[in-house]
């Protein structure tokens, strides 16, 4: 793409960042299994919203049945515009933002249905997703398309790849360790949820320690930087005197232990209501 | 499928071919990832209305496969029209669905939730129409508040078949529940929650996870301001507690009508036998012991106590809470401590 030419080129939609939800990566992934037998790719309209500062913020799809063969293209447009009213009926605020595809590239035909997502949207964006893994890695990219014209006439159209970020941050609340294992046999409860984290925060302040000691003692180089951050991060925990401290830290203990008490007492009362209610007999 | 005109779709032969079959009971639900992002996303979206959705997927044996859903358009304007409205929606979507392969078999539904306060006469109601088309249905529970504290609260529940039939014949008196020794912990029952990826999304997910030693769900989880929630919980449980102590002077008025009402009989029957000993001497005809036209014999109706159940169910639920919530509150007070000490 994007070789040098002298016709009359509109300045490319630099800045453009597309963001992806996770959970139209996991549509996208569904809906390739689900194709038809015989079926090269699989498209689909990709909804969002675009905010002002021309970010686009893709947070829904849904899959379009469409057919191809060598030079011809012919996307099902009356099941793309049912399906369309039934997700604004749910969310209005959702549109339509562009189109995804699972091959690894931009390919002749993309050009004819960018054309059609055109009429739907100005500037509509164009997600690959390389389902095929086919260089080894699932690239996931977004292209905008401009329109290269010689006077009047439309000659093709360029696709420019434009940056994507992708949002992970819905995934990260559930867990990668839920939605990249292929089977996970029990949800994590509170309290073993908060064990990991702590563990987690554990290691990084061992993997600090070492560091600092392996600078104090002249191992490695010490880096600036790095020092800034931690010193920046230190200074960030709240200096309060060991007796205040102590304190909020024994009235906290002491609150949670009343609340504990009080929950656990009313559990009791529902279990002994609950005998007395059986076991009473009504004359 | 569209031309029946039937809201949830007929029985598919999966669902056919497992009614021929004993019935297995229903052991776990297989949720795929794609679907908890999707209810996620949904119940996040419109907080803090609540808000359902519907499920598909696949019943096999003791498993039941949720393999996608879609959202229903949140409820407001006229009751009959939304109605019909909705059943169209939702013929719409699964129509549409299945053209593109997905499984167009309905397995229950999905609720957002607040604080857990799920347990109402709907849910039980919403449970039997869908359990009357599909033998097997569960629903899913999602808690957007609960998961903001970085657990994913996420359960799915059926109805015990125990509570189901007492609910049809709608006899929520003393005597029968003490027949099927039915209490309230026994009107919900919790099924174990699997989740499944495909394979592609595993590596894909594999391959794009972020290497930072910290995620979001950490954030979430050792955030030190726990009181906002803790009170929320509190409050709800004073509710229920203001609610129960109305069941309960409901039934106290009741058992206190009966009383008088007993005593009141036994007056009469001693009346009556002394009369009916007197006429026996006299020579003359019994009357009968019993007089149904009599107002003191009319039976009061005892109240249900499908509502006290529910409540108590409620209360459990809150205190249950509140316990896990104690529990990970005292493993971060005691952290703090620990960096203080540093």
């Amino acid at each position: 793409m994007g070789g040098s030419t002298v016709l009359h080129l509109p300045s490319g939609p630099a800045g453009v960042i597309a963001k992806l939800h996770p959970t139209v990566l996991f549509n996208i992934c569904d809906s390739y299994i689900r194709r038809n037998d015989q079926q090269e790719r699989v498209i689909g309209t990709l909804l969002g919203s675009v905010s002002t500062d021309g970010t686009v913020e893709i947070r829904n799809s849904y899959t379009v049945p469409h057919n191809e063969s060598s030079d011809q293209v012919a996307v099902d447009i009356d099941y793309h515009r049912s399906m369309f009213e039934l997700h604004q009926r749910v969310n209005p605020k959702e549109v339509v933002v562009g189109w995804y595809s699972t091959s690894s590239g931009v390919s002749g035909s993309d050009a004819l249905i960018q054309d059609f997502y055109a009429r739907e949207v100005t500037n509509p964006v164009h997600l690959t997703v390389d389902t095929t893994f086919s260089d080894e890695t699932a690239s996931i990219k977004a292209y905008v398309s401009t329109i290269l014209s010689l006077g009047e006439r439309q000659l093709a159209a360029q696709f420019h790849e434009i940056q994507l970020d992708l949002r992970l941050l819905e995934a990260e609340r559930i867990g990668f360790d839920l939605l990249k294992k292929t089977m996970v046999e029990k949800l994590p409860n509170d309290l073993e949820g908060l064990e990991q984290s702590i563990g987690r925060l554990q290691n990084m302040i061992e993997v600090v320690f070492r560091y600092v000691d392996d600078v104090v003692e002249g191992r490695i180089p010490p880096d600036n930087s790095i020092g800034r951050y931690l010193a920046e991060t230190i200074s960030m925990v709240p200096k309060i005197a060991p007796e205040a401290f102590d304190r909020l830290f024994n009235d906290s203990i002491q609150d949670l232990l009343l609340v504990l008490y009080l929950a656990n007492l009313t559990r009791t009362q529902l279990a002994l209501a609950e005998k007395l209610n059986t076991a009473a007999q009504i004359l | 499928m569209a031309t029946d005109g039937v809201v949830v779709p007929t029985r598919s032969f999966a669902q056919a071919a497992a009614s021929e079959e004993v019935s297995v009971p229903l052991r776990v639900v297989q949720i795929d990832g794609l679907v908890v992002l999707k209810i996620i996303k949904h119940c996040k979206e419109c907080m803090p209305a609540l808000v359902t959705g519907q499920l598909l997927g696949l019943d096999i044996g003791s498993i039941l496969e949720v393999t996608n859903c879609f959202p229903f358009p949140s409820r407001g304007g006229e009751e009959d029209e939304e109605e019909a409205d909705g059943a169209n929606y939702q013929l719409e979507m699964m129509r549409c669905l299945r053209e593109v392969n997905v499984d167009n078999n309905t397995v229950g539904w999905y609720q957002s939730t607040y604080m857990g306060s799920f347990q109402t006469v709907e849910l039980i109601e919403t449970f039997l129409n869908y359990q009357e088309n599909i033998k097997r249905c569960v629903c899913i529970i999602y808690d957007p508040l609960r998961s903001g504290q970085g657990v994913l609260a996420l359960k799915a529940l059926k109805l015990t078949d125990a509570f189901m039939d007492l609910y049809r014949t709608q006899n929520f008196v003393g005597e029968k529940l003490r027949e099927k020794s039915l209490t309230w912990k026994n009107i919900f029952e919790e099924i174990p929650v699997k989740i499944s990826n495909s394979s592609l999304v595993s590596s894909l997910m594999t391959e794009l996870e972020t290497d930072a030693p910290a995620t979001q769900c950490d954030f979430d989880r050792l955030v030190l301001s726990t009181n906002p929630f803790m009170e929320k919980n509190f409050e709800f449980l004073i509710e229920c507690m203001d609610d129960l102590s109305m069941e309960q002077q409901k039934f106290q008025y009741y058992y206190r009508n009966l009383a008088r009402q007993q005593s009141q009989q036994q007056i009469w029957l001693q009346k009556r036998r002394t009369e009916n000993a007197a006429r026996k001497q006299a020579g003359e005809e019994l009357l009968p012991e019993e007089d149904p036209n009599n107002p003191i014999f009319k039976p009061i109706v005892e109240p249900s106590r499908l509502d006290s159940y529910l409540i108590t169910n409620q209360i459990d639920n809150y205190c249950s809470q509140i316990n896990g919530f104690s529990g990970q509150s005292f493993s971060k007070v005691y952290l703090m401590d620990a960096f203080h000490e540093d």
